[in-house]
């Protein structure tokens, strides 16, 4: 009997940039970088549209009883906002980063698995373009909001086709994600160059390693619900109607066991970008690297156990909400870990302000209010006023606006140089960067207050309460400012790919093996990966005499 | 100065337990901000790069003992925070026990059923209490999930269908306390309004009293063609008034629609002219309210006011 070999031998060569030019090269390819840069334009353009949707919203609710859009489109607005920015803005946008830079990181040619890496890209970008073509069928996008809960989003209340819509291109795009953190699984455990040991690994990597997990552990969960709402939706299979014996709260379980778990695989990547550039701008190594891991790790799991703090309302009881509550708590502990340890880092530092630093310092103040306002949500009775309102809108914007999207702007601002050879403006950036703190803090601070004084969230029109309507019309000021700041790093980005000055291999003078190639990197990476003998290879070559492991 | 509403003007006593443990953790939360803005503005003017300084500076890799004190020191904030989450969440929910409930609040597609089964009460959107008495709700819900708040009196609870909640009311001051369904329920989610009204137990018997008689059928004048209207176009197929045919549960109960404040779950006040626009065109008021256009004629539109005003 002949053997079989397990693997079949590649005896055709694997396809590259550089063998043709034009868009087919970019369609076809499978190189990490290309496939990387076309995830960072495909969500740049999805932000656009979602921040134009945030917009349209905050006009609407600029005075109270206003009629600029009528329920039905605004009920659309928020569903596709909401969509729209978590799963096609800023999971992709990490995503996208991640499998361009992983591979650079640890000194590897490409991804594990560099055709299933295309695959991932193709089913985000076809997914998000089938959910946005509902906008011109008949029946328009889906308006049952981001968490679609059933019963509501079930045939007998949504005749329309939105939220199948909805289910098919999250599905699509989710198994993209499943697909997207098995390669990333693989490429950081197999094909790290020699040197590269676990303890030496860059802290972005550890943290894209750790939601690489939550994605295969959390994606499946959603995947099965969309499963079932569809055949609830196609087949009256009434998992989740409970007027034909289906459950409305177990919808909710797997929403919220995956939904969890998803904002942590929305921030830990965007915690990555700041732990790396915090010590390049402060020009001192991470204070407490294994500390900041751990934390990580352990976020990654606790973060598997608290998915009913979304539920406190439901009615589960106390015994069961006050398990959710602690454990909920607890992930401030290794968060707030993580924050101390970053401005250790800067302690004692030589602090270079340029842009990227900018948005890492106030990433760490805007997340640090979103972290303790989720603090408050997480206990039980605050949450029995909060949830559901404006508040919690306000809460969810400031980890993950002043989270997540503070750091992807620190991070675009750091790599640019490498990813296109150009620098972008450091003026225009500043522009951008300060009427992005004010905007955001504008939009987002008084909602708290909204919320505290009753103001339910989902509302298209909301009556004339005491200063309600100063209270808005203060938040769409700020919205408006937002959309000016994007305006102009949407300017700075195509003014420097013309103009911008040239960066250079290292023009921040970093450590990790990214900034030992050419900008942007060749096809195959690099030349000849320099010798890893710590966590800051570039350090160790710069200051032979003193090496960060002796 | 107008006053807050919500949580800054609490008017339970459950509510000023949960305001009393939301202010405590805003001062909390305050505080921790305070010392990190303040510490990372000390380090951004103290150790900013001087200009000409091109050194690198000392390279501190961390600090174990550190590392043990910031860990510790929020696991104690955590614990006491839990310690009070714990207390308050038993204090304002404990558990009901075997009592029956003093009142059934039905959502519906979007407006609130209002059964009080003690007095056998059918009403809707105007949740008339007795104040101080401690009422146990048994909340449902005929199609989807709703959420029940009322910001200035009662915890946050779904209507969950197939699923039944029950929470304590409690009312510390006479008054009218207006909420909102919290939880998206569909096209008119903002307009599924609901007014507490809390009055003393003899305001409140009365008025108990009032919604028990059967009110009489006009016989004579424009009223009385309004009360066969409302037989004859169809409206008695979806609302209930107590003492004729009309007997359906799917719209509102309108025995005794002439004393409620409202129309609509909240969006019109309740007077003749407004009554005669809803009538005319719902959706004018509240776009895809499930109420249809019943296509009246101005005069049908007046009797069938005349005969609902007559529903004292």
């Amino acid at each position: 009997m002949s053997r079989i070999p397990l693997v079949p031998e590649n005896v055709e060569p694997l396809p590259s940039i550089g063998e043709s030019e034009g868009l087919l090269s970019w369609v076809g390819s499978i190189d990490h970088k290309q496939i990387g840069i076309m995830y960072i334009i495909a969500t740049l353009v999805y932000f656009l549209i979602g921040g134009l949707e945030a917009i349209l919203m905050r006009i609407q609710l600029a005075h109270p009883n206003s009629s600029f859009i009528s329920p039905e489109i605004f009920n659309q607005l928020f569903t596709m906002h909401g969509t729209t920015m978590i799963f096609f803005v800023v999971m992709p946008f990490l995503i996208g980063v991640g499998v361009y830079l992983v591979p650079l990181m640890i000194g590897a040619r490409d991804m594990a698995f560099p055709r299933l890496n295309a695959l991932s890209f193709w089913l985000f970008l076809f997914g998000g373009l089938l959910l946005y073509y509902s906008f011109f069928t008949q029946s328009g996008a889906p308006d049952v909001g981001w968490f679609a809960y059933a019963p509501l989003s079930e045939k007998p209340f949504s005749l329309n086709n939105g939220p199948t819509y909805w289910a098919i291109g999250l599905l699509a795009s989710g198994i993209g994600s499943i697909a997207s953190g098995l390669n990333n699984i693989v490429t950081i455990l197999t094909l790290r160059t020699p040197g590269m040991t676990m303890r030496r690994l860059p802290l972005f990597v550890w943290m894209i390693l750790v939601t690489s997990f939550l994605l295969i552990f959390v994606i499946p969960i959603i995947t099965a619900a969309f499963f079932m709402l569809l055949l609830d939706r196609l087949f009256e299979a009434n998992f989740f109607n409970p007027a034909s014996g289906g459950s409305a709260i177990l919808y909710q379980h797997f929403f919220w066991g995956f939904g969890h778990p998803e904002v942590y695989i929305l921030v830990l990547p965007a915690f990555g970008i700041i732990s790396e550039v915090i010590p390049v701008f402060s020009r001192k190594p991470i204070f407490g690297y294994e500390f900041v891991a751990a934390s990580t790790v352990a976020i990654g799991l606790l973060s598997l156990g608290v998915w009913a703090h979304h539920m406190f309302a439901v009615g589960l009881g106390n015994v069961t909400n006050a398990y959710f509550s602690l454990a909920s708590m607890l992930i401030a502990i290794p968060t707030g870990v993580k924050v101390l340890n970053w401005v250790a880092t800067m302690w004692n530092g030589k602090l270079r302000f340029y842009n990227p630093m900018l948005f890492a310092v106030a990433f760490i103040i805007e997340f640090v209010i979103g972290g303790l306002t989720g603090v408050a949500v997480a206990s039980v009775p605050i949450d029995w006023q909060a949830t559901d309102s404006y508040f919690v809108v306000a809460h969810l914007h400031y980890a993950l606006f002043g989270g997540s999207l503070f750091a992807i702007f620190a991070g675009v601002y750091y790599w640019f140089p490498k990813i296109t050879g150009r620098m972008l403006s450091e003026c225009l950036g500043r522009w951008h960067f300060w009427l992005t703190v004010i905007g955001f803090n504008f939009t987002f601070l008084i909602q708290h207050i909204l919320g505290l004084v009753g103001m339910p969230r989902r509302v298209y029109t909301y009556p004339d309460m005491p200063y309600w309507g100063t209270m808005n019309l203060i938040s769409t000021i700020g919205a408006l400012i937002l959309g000016i700041s994007v305006l102009i790093f949407v300017w700075n980005v195509i003014v420097s790919l013309r103009n911008g000055d040239p960066a250079g291999d290292n023009p921040w003078n970093a450590w990790t093996l990214e900034w030992a190639t050419t900008s942007p990197p060749p096809v195959f990476n690099f030349d000849r990966v320099p010798p890893v003998r710590g966590r800051r290879p570039l350090w160790d070559l710069a200051h032979p005499d003193m090496p960060d492991e002796k | 100065m107008e006053k807050l509403g919500g949580v800054f003007n609490a008017s339970s006593p459950e509510m000023t337990a949960m305001a009393g443990l939301t202010l405590y953790m805003i001062a909390i939360a305050v505080v921790i901000f305070v010392i990190i803005a303040a510490s990372v503005t000390y380090i951004i003017i103290r150790y900013r790069k001087r200009s000409g300084d091109e050194s690198e500076p000392y390279q501190d890799f961390g600090s174990t003992t550190v590392e043990i004190i910031w860990t510790v020191i929020p696991t104690i904030i955590v614990a006491i925070l839990f310690f009070l989450t714990v207390k308050t969440m038993y204090a304002v929910d404990p558990p009901k026990g075997d009592r029956e409930p003093d009142i059934v609040i039905i959502g519906h597609q979007w407006w609130w059923e209002l059964y009080y089964p003690k007095s056998r009460v059918l009403t809707a959107n105007e949740l008339h209490i007795p104040v101080g008495e401690k009422w146990l709700a048994r909340l449902e819900s005929v199609d989807v999930i709703h959420d029940f708040w009322v910001p200035e009196l009662f915890r946050k609870i779904d209507l969950v269908p197939g699923h039944p909640n029950y929470i304590w009311l409690v009312t510390g001051k006479p008054g009218i306390y207006l909420g909102a369904c919290a939880e998206f329920c569909g096209l008119q989610h903002a307009n599924m309004r609901i007014r507490v009204i809390a009055e003393t137990r003899d305001e409140f018997d009365a008025w108990q009293l009032g919604q028990l008689k059967i009110p009489t059928t006009p016989t004579d004048g424009e009223a009385a063609k309004g009360a066969e209207l409302f037989q004859d176009r169809a409206c008695m197929n979806c609302h209930y008034i107590s003492g004729t045919a009309a007997a359906a549960r799917i719209g509102p109960s309108l025995t005794h629609f002439s004393t409620r404040q409202t129309i609509g779950a909240g969006v019109l006040e309740n007077t003749p002219e407004n009554l005669k626009g809803w009538l005319l065109n719902p959706n004018a008021y509240k776009p895809g309210s499930l109420m249809p256009n019943m296509k009246l004629s101005d005069l049908e539109a007046d009797q069938i006011v005349a005969y609902l005003e007559a529903l004292k």
